[in-house]
């Protein structure tokens, strides 16, 4: 069984009656009690629960801190291209907008591995647009072999892959992959991903479980939020962290949360997430998954971001750009999304110190 | 009598063991491992970060000090093994600890992959200390391997739920002829107490001091706390009754 079968369950779930149900009891109640299931989950997610926000980010703040420690992790993510077979309506590198596109030479990568290293960055995420023709896996093969040399943990962010090519990246020296299902809701998905292979919803949804089952070290899955309902959204991207925690508990599991940010095209989000929602989330997640990793991106702000350091945020990109050759290529390139937080990694690594947490640029060994 | 504990030929003072993950800030080992007094101090092969001088965690650590790396991130034995040698060939000698946890939910470590891992290290040579759960048949296995101590699990890592596991360590103290050192779980020093008092030989604490308001000051506190049940345990503690105990009995005539 997939975790569509799980999300059948709840498809057609009224998440309205359900609100409406719950009480201020409950919420109280699930906040102090040990372990939460799926329906207590969505209760904490409710309206009702963004009541009691700061009793939620209490208890957040201390399992966080018990299992992770006064810690934040750190990497920076390198675009290697920009090439997109796909049109979702909400990205820049949709194959329809004209933008310019580039991918990176192997001497490329080799420069921008070296500027990032420099600012002691030591793990790096690897992301493309969704191309197989223009990023086939013998290319991303060939940027890690370079990687690898610089960084002691390579993850990945590109097209879903197939199981035996998700082996024959791990081999090659991968350790972690994100993929996003974009929206769980699947006449929304089908409804903003109007051409190419990503039109496939399932294969998209099973891609971090196929990661799974080839032996990868750690997944982080996430919806863009603000495609669709903010609730049920999340609700369901718990469920998709709990399904494969449970399943594969030798994989470390962690989540984003991605909020729309302004990028090449018309499309408007269907949902505004407020900082408060965000937050949330976060925090309601922490309760329902207390081992779990949460990424925070150079999407939010800076304020923002040194605000939710030890709510329950593990791990924070640093020093982000978002073109293809932005740290080295003096040629331009449209970013996949603009940048909140525009501080370089030393300035994110003293406002880490400052709050208290110790950034932690090294939480892994190629071995 | 000297009571001495012994590990890997190494005679220790201080039977407090110190993790270094979770600290706010790695200057702030250098403190908590002089009021602790520990003389063993485990680190992550996955945190050490030999080419940065800031962030290379051994930096803080005093030269005086036994750095037992441990295998944390390792889901089975061979990934163990690996991690070890990469360890002692990265210059951090021959003590290592023995993580292998395929369990990302509950952290629990497997004792299968344990015993295999503790087997093929202690054969090449390492003083092999595998962290466990509590179970007496894996703790004769991991004897048998050749390992320097067990290290059984007082509650799940990052717990501070102290000492759920009571009984059964109790058992692997009473039945194995090794130094049995509790690790992971530990939160008030009263736990840490609690355990040298029936016998551990030493106890292994990170989170409690890392995540203290005052991670030196707590580092202290453990460390009196251990010394205090050790030496409970060695005059012997009293035995507990269900009832009161009168000073002056009635059948005191007799």
């Amino acid at each position: 069984m997939g975790f569509y079968e799980k999300y059948l369950q709840f498809r057609d779930f009224d998440f309205e009656s359900f609100f409406k149900k719950v009480t201020d009891n409950d919420v109280l109640r699930i906040i102090q009690k040990d372990g939460v299931n799926e329906m207590e989950f969505l209760a904490l997610l409710s309206p009702k629960g963004e009541k009691y926000l700061e009793p939620m980010a209490e208890k957040s703040q201390r399992l966080t801190l018990q299992h992770f420690g006064k810690i934040i992790f750190l990497y920076t993510p390198m675009y290697l291209a920009n090439y997109c077979a796909n049109q979702c309506v909400y990205c820049s590198f949709n194959v329809e907008n004209r933008i310019s596109r580039k991918k990176l030479t192997l001497g490329e990568v080799e420069k921008e591995a070296g500027i990032i290293a420099g600012e002691g960055i030591r793990h790096i995420l690897i992301l493309t647009g969704e191309s197989r023709k223009h990023t086939p896996v013998s290319y991303i093969k060939s940027c890690i072999e370079i990687l690898k040399k610089y960084f002691h943990s390579v993850t990945i962010e590109i097209y879903p892959l197939d199981r035996d090519e998700y082996k024959e990246l791990i081999d090659s020296g991968v350790d972690g992959l994100t993929i996003y299902q974009e929206v769980y809701n699947e006449k929304t998905y089908k409804a903003l991903h109007l051409k190419g292979p990503k039109k496939d919803y399932g294969y998209r949804m099973d891609a971090p479980e196929r990661a799974c089952m080839s032996g990868m070290r750690s997944v982080n899955i996430g919806t863009l939020l603000g495609l669709d309902n903010f609730i049920k959204e999340s609700f369901f991207m718990g469920l998709h962290a709990q399904y494969l925690q449970n399943k594969y508990p030798g994989t470390e599991m962690s989540i984003s949360l991605p909020r729309l940010r302004p990028h090449v095209g018309v499309f408007e989000p269907e949902c505004r997430v407020s900082d408060k929602s965000l937050v949330q989330l976060i925090i309601a997640m922490r309760l329902f998954m207390p081992r779990l990793g949460i990424t925070l991106s150079t999407r939010e702000n800076a304020v923002f971001r040194d605000n939710l350091i030890g709510l329950g945020i593990t791990k924070m990109s640093a020093g982000s750009k978002t073109e293809v050759g932005g740290y080295a290529l003096k040629e331009r390139t449209e970013g996949q999304f603009d940048i909140s937080d525009t501080r370089n990694v030393e300035k994110i690594k003293a406002a880490i110190y400052k709050k208290g947490y110790q950034p932690v640029f090294k939480d892994w060994q190629n071995i | 009598m000297k009571d001495k504990l012994v590990i890997g030929g190494r005679e220790l003072k201080n039977r407090l063991f110190i993790g270094t993950g979770k600290f706010s800030n790695n200057r702030i080992i250098p403190d908590v491992i002089k009021k602790s007094g520990a003389e063993v101090i485990t680190v992550a092969l996955r945190r050490i970060d030999f080419g940065s001088a800031e962030e290379n965690m051994l930096n803080y650590i005093p030269e005086d000090c036994i750095l037992m790396p441990n295998t944390s991130g390792a889901r089975n034995a061979d990934e163990a093994v690996r991690i070890a040698k990469l360890a002692r060939a990265s210059g951090c000698g021959n003590w290592i600890k023995i993580e292998v946890i395929s369990d990302n939910k509950y952290l629990l470590p497997d004792n299968f992959e344990t015993v295999k891992a503790t087997e093929i290290l202690a054969k090449d040579g390492f003083v092999v200390l595998p962290y466990m759960s509590p179970d007496l048949m894996a703790a004769k296995r991991i004897k048998e391997a050749g390992a320097a101590a067990v290290m059984p699990l007082g509650a799940p890592i990052g717990t501070n739920k102290g000492l759920k596991t009571k009984e059964l360590v109790k058992i692997i103290v009473d039945e194995i002829s090794l130094p049995v050192i509790v690790d992971a779980g530990l939160g008030k020093p009263s736990e840490a107490a609690e355990c040298m008092e029936i016998g551990v030989a030493a106890v292994l604490v990170n989170t409690a001091i890392a995540t203290a308001g005052n991670p030196a000051v707590m580092a202290e506190a453990f460390k009196l706390a251990v010394k205090a049940g050790r030496k409970a345990y060695l005059s012997g503690c009293g035995t507990t009754n269900e009832f009161a105990n009168a000073s002056s009995p009635l059948t005191g005539f007799l």
